[in-house]
């Protein structure tokens, strides 16, 4: 019986200590025409060895393209020791450390996480971590509306160079609770949010804008007068931000004159695989005065009877097994794994590490994008800077040159007229510090193939 | 407070200014390489991250770790939480290089093995679950949760049918079911509990009414038995225009036996990270895929993968136009979803029945060994499900010692403590799931901790009230840790 340890000895002793005849018996309770008939979908049992051989040739089956989609989940390279040291069975078979004596390991790693998050982010505070960068900007919209006290409204802006999975994802969470999120359009040359576009909403009630940096386009938004502007008319500022690019950019808590009010985000580039979209992890930060409003776990540092420090879970009244209806959100489970390896790879790559990986990733995709527009008939679509992605234009439908190039291996980016009906010949293309020269080669050669 | 104090100090308290792990990240580039990024826009000084060694690293999140209770080194009791052995073959078919490497936007052409795995493992949980319809994208239970009611509200709506304001709860129910109803904009009303742990059927009755959207329950129910009256109860909620919400944190107790759709459920979700052995790792990932009857196919969270001849593809709100929509950016928790596969892949059709029969047995050899050297049954005229509830409502009474000083003693003899005063209902409690990994001589090492500790209680009642005593550190001031806010270390001046 796989993973099960009875031997026909133990089931006997036990079921003499129960006073029950068969195992049978102790499904007495539940009413006979409710039980299951034989199972139908399922095959018979396969051994580790059958299992895992099945499963690596369905594995073996998706590898080996070469891949320069981003679009929210971005390759990178993973130091050995993170996964080593994440799935040691002490993490990883942990529950969440509701003993906080039994659990100071896992405890003090979260402390060190929220310490770092903080840090990149320049915020005052950070949670344990929630599902991923899309359900914490629904988590965001939400403590924004509870948070800000200046305005009554249920409308948030959201401007279209946002993550479209993120505002759907949003839409979708929030909506049952009469949330609005109302549209904000991008210039179409640049592909930012302009003061202009927002001039639209000026002296409305929204409680909060959402600011991507750098948003969905790779494109970098002047975050500062941004965030002035959503000050200057009651508007808390979320920002959405990228953590391998805060090495280099801006950190959220010093964008214009006070810095954004909640900063959440896609946790994935630090040390997690792309692995389909998940686990990855979503992480959520904020300004001091609004820590009674974040949802999910806290862990915060206290001592024992003893007078010496530890850790423990915290402020944990505005948790659901507390609070019940009342509390900020229904997470429990979070994605502890995925922050304990994100922990491990910032402190493995540390500042100028860090620094670096986000400085390939710029260089290789502007020499991906050179070499891409090189070719006749393709062109750079906005004129904004970008971090690590840009649009460009095709002289042919994106989905059709994209199918072309799947078939010579080469994932060539993301088909952005799925979102965006105006931009149905455009792709985003990534290139990260794990492209090499000959890789942004092989996709120019592969391209100019294709078009030719 | 200074850090030094801190037996193991803190990854930021080991840096040292222009130290590196310098094999790890790629060569630095000159400045020049950056010029097109306007300065406004450039941070002004480096994050605060540490500047250690990998050695130091190594070392520190090893010894880190070793500060834990797991369940590769112990017993772990928690009601609830089905703490089950976690098989490493599943960790490493997870982490083969093919799935660790696909991008989730990665066309289907280059997707048919990863398809194939979801779409099986869709079938696999219609199956064991009598569902008509599964949708693999909720991040954990409580997102399976919110999914599942939020197809509640979505059917109603689409029937115009728009009195339904009210979601119904019995009161042993877990915090995230009155948390999630609240999320999808429903009032919450609660249902109570009978003396044996059945709900108030009468109660039930009264509450329900043309503003009954559904009900939400576990089942077995937290209270550890199996709920009698199903039949009744589906059939009061459906009488009345109700939807049945099936909360599968305790699914373990049934795999296989009963199965949701059978007993009238609508909707189900269940938890891989409990049900299907995947890890828990510290606080997720979890995995809460929903299943539904026929009529809630059409609002199933997307994607959902199908199947065209032999071709694998994905669907997505094209497909599903009533569908309550994407709930995170991708399709879920795919390395979780993959180690459930695994699971199943092993356990195949016997496998799966013995789930629920050796949890089973488990939790009622546990019970009654227990009963007899002196704790007292929640619901002694009961058979335990996966698991079950004892109170110590005695013991605080008399000896002034609490289920927490209980539970915090049991980690001086090296086990878990059970979950603690939960459900609410039941005066100083434990629920006690020792789930069927577990061998009879962990259960009775467990009980010996037990006895001695009834006898600790009854002797030395104080020396129990500073229990641990064994663990890196002592009982923690909670009041101190809400009350002066240390969340984020600041580097002594």
């Amino acid at each position: 019986m796989p993973y099960i340890p009875h031997t026909e000895d133990d089931v006997q002793a036990m079921l003499a200590a129960i006073g029950a005849d068969s195992i049978e018996d102790l499904f007495d309770e539940i009413p006979a025409h409710l039980k299951a008939g034989q199972l139908k979908a399922l095959p018979e049992g396969l051994s580790e060895m059958e299992a895992t051989a099945l499963m690596a040739a369905r594995a073996r089956q998706d590898a080996g393209a070469l891949c320069f989609i981003g679009a929210g989940a971005y390759e990178h390279h993973i130091p050995a020791a993170v996964w080593e040291i994440a799935t040691r069975g002490e993490f990883y078979t942990a529950y969440t450390p509701y003993q906080a004596e039994a659990s100071q390991g896992t405890l003090q790693t979260i402390y060190e996480y929220q310490t770092l998050m903080a840090r990149l982010t320049g915020m005052d505070a950070s949670n344990a971590s929630v599902y991923d960068g899309a359900s914490g900007l629904s988590e965001a919209v939400l403590m924004a509306l509870r948070a800000n006290r200046k305005s009554k409204s249920r409308r948030v802006l959201v401007p279209r160079s946002v993550n479209p999975r993120y505002r759907q994802a949003t839409d979708a969470i929030c909506s049952n609770q009469d949330v609005e999120l109302v549209e904000v359009v991008f210039d179409a040359a640049s592909g930012l949010t302009t003061p202009a576009a927002l001039a639209a909403h000026a002296g409305d009630d929204f409680a909060a804008l959402v600011i991507q940096q750098p948003n969905f386009f790779g494109g970098l938004e002047d975050v500062h007068a941004l965030t002035d502007w959503a000050h200057a008319n009651n508007m808390l500022v979320i920002a959405v931000v990228n953590p391998t690019s805060l090495a280099l950019l801006t950190p959220p808590g010093e964008w214009g004159e006070q810095g954004a009010d909640i900063v959440v985000g896609e946790g994935q580039p630090l040390g997690v695989p792309l692995s389909s979209g998940g686990p990855y992890f979503g992480f959520m930060c904020c300004r001091q005065q609004y820590i009674r409003q974040m949802p999910g776990r806290i862990i915060g540092r206290t001592v024992d009877l003893e007078g010496k420090p530890g850790f423990t879970l915290t402020l944990q009244a505005r948790e659901q097994h507390i609070r019940r209806s009342k509390a900020t959100s229904n997470i429990c489970t979070n994605q502890g794994l995925a922050m304990t390896a994100a922990t491990i790879y910032a402190s493995l790559l540390g500042p100028d590490g860090l620094e670096a990986v986000a400085a390939h990733c710029h260089a290789n995709t502007r020499t991906l994008v050179a070499k891409l527009t090189a070719i006749d008939g393709v062109s750079e679509v906005f004129s904004a800077p970008v971090f690590h992605e840009a649009v460009l234009r095709l002289p042919r439908p994106a989905a059709e040159v994209l199918a072309a190039l799947a078939e010579k291996n080469i994932l060539g980016g993301y088909d952005l007229g799925r979102d965006y009906p105006e931009l149905a010949d455009c792709v985003l293309v990534c290139a990260t510090e794990t492209r090499v020269e000959s890789d942004l080669q092989a996709y120019a050669k592969a391209l100019q193939e294709v078009l030719a | 407070m200074s850090g030094k104090s801190i037996d193991q100090q803190l990854i930021f308290e080991l840096s040292r200014p222009g130290r590196r792990a310098s094999a790890q990240a790629p060569k630095a580039l000159p400045q020049q390489a950056l010029a097109n990024i306007p300065a406004t826009l450039r941070r002004k000084q480096k994050p605060g991250l540490p500047e250690v060694s990998e050695l130091q690293v190594v070392r520190h999140y090893t010894n880190l770790s070793t500060r834990n209770f797991a369940i590769d080194k112990q017993f772990y009791p928690l009601g609830s939480c089905t703490m089950k052995y976690n098989p490493r073959g599943a960790n490493r078919a997870a982490m083969l290089p093919g799935f660790l490497g696909r991008h989730p936007l990665a066309p289907e052409s280059h997707s048919q093995g990863f398809l194939a795995c979801m779409y099986e493992l869709q079938e696999f949980l219609k199956d064991v679950t009598g569902m008509q319809g599964v949708s693999l994208t909720p991040m954990a239970g409580a997102q399976g949760e919110f999914a599942g009611v939020a197809m509640i509200r979505a059917y109603h709506e689409a029937r115009q049918d728009d009195g339904r304001t009210e979601i119904l709860i019995p009161e042993a129910a877990h915090g995230t079911n009155p948390a999630t109803a609240v999320m999808c904009g429903y009032k919450v009303r609660e249902v109570p509990v009978n003396r044996d742990g059945d709900v108030d059927l009468e109660a039930l009755k009264a509450a329900c009414g043309p503003q009954t959207a559904g009900l939400m329950m576990t089942n077995p129910s937290t209270c550890g038995v199996f709920e009698r009256q199903i039949d009744a109860i589906a059939k009061t909620v459906h009488g009345a225009g109700g939807l049945l919400y099936y909360d599968g944190a305790n699914l373990n107790a049934i795999l296989g036996k009963v199965r949701p759709g059978d007993m009238g459920f609508d909707v189900i979700h269940m938890n891989l990270h409990k049900t299907f052995a995947t890890p828990h790792g510290g606080g997720g990932p979890g995995s809460g895929p929903v299943g539904v009857s026929e009529r809630l196919k059409p609002f199933l969270p997307t994607p959902i993968v199908g199947k065209d001849g032999e071709q694998y593809r994905w669907l997505d709100t094209d497909d599903l136009p009533q569908s309550i929509g994407h709930l995170s950016a991708f399709m879920g928790n795919a390395g979780v979803l993959l180690r459930a596969y695994f699971y199943a892949r092993v356990l195949g059709r016997e496998g799966m029945i013995r789930v629920g029969e050796y949890s089973t047995l488990a939790a009622n050899y546990l019970l009654k060994r227990l009963q007899a050297i002196g704790c007292t049954a929640a619901y002694p005229e009961r058979r335990a499900s996966h698991e079950f509830l004892l109170t110590f409502a005695s013991e605080a009474r008399e000896l002034g010692v609490t289920a927490m000083d209980i539970a915090k003693r049991l980690l001086d003899y090296n086990q878990h403590a059970p979950t603690t005063y939960f459900p609410l209902l039941v005066p100083e409690c434990f629920l006690i799931e020792p789930t069927e990994t577990e061998t009879k001589e962990t259960l009775d090492e467990f009980i010996d901790a037990m006895e001695k500790i009834l006898a600790e209680a009854r002797e030395n009642p104080e020396m129990l009230k500073g229990a641990p005593y064994t663990q890196p550190v002592r009982r923690l001031d909670d009041v101190k840790a809400a009350r002066e806010l240390d969340l984020v270390w600041k580097a002594p001046r």
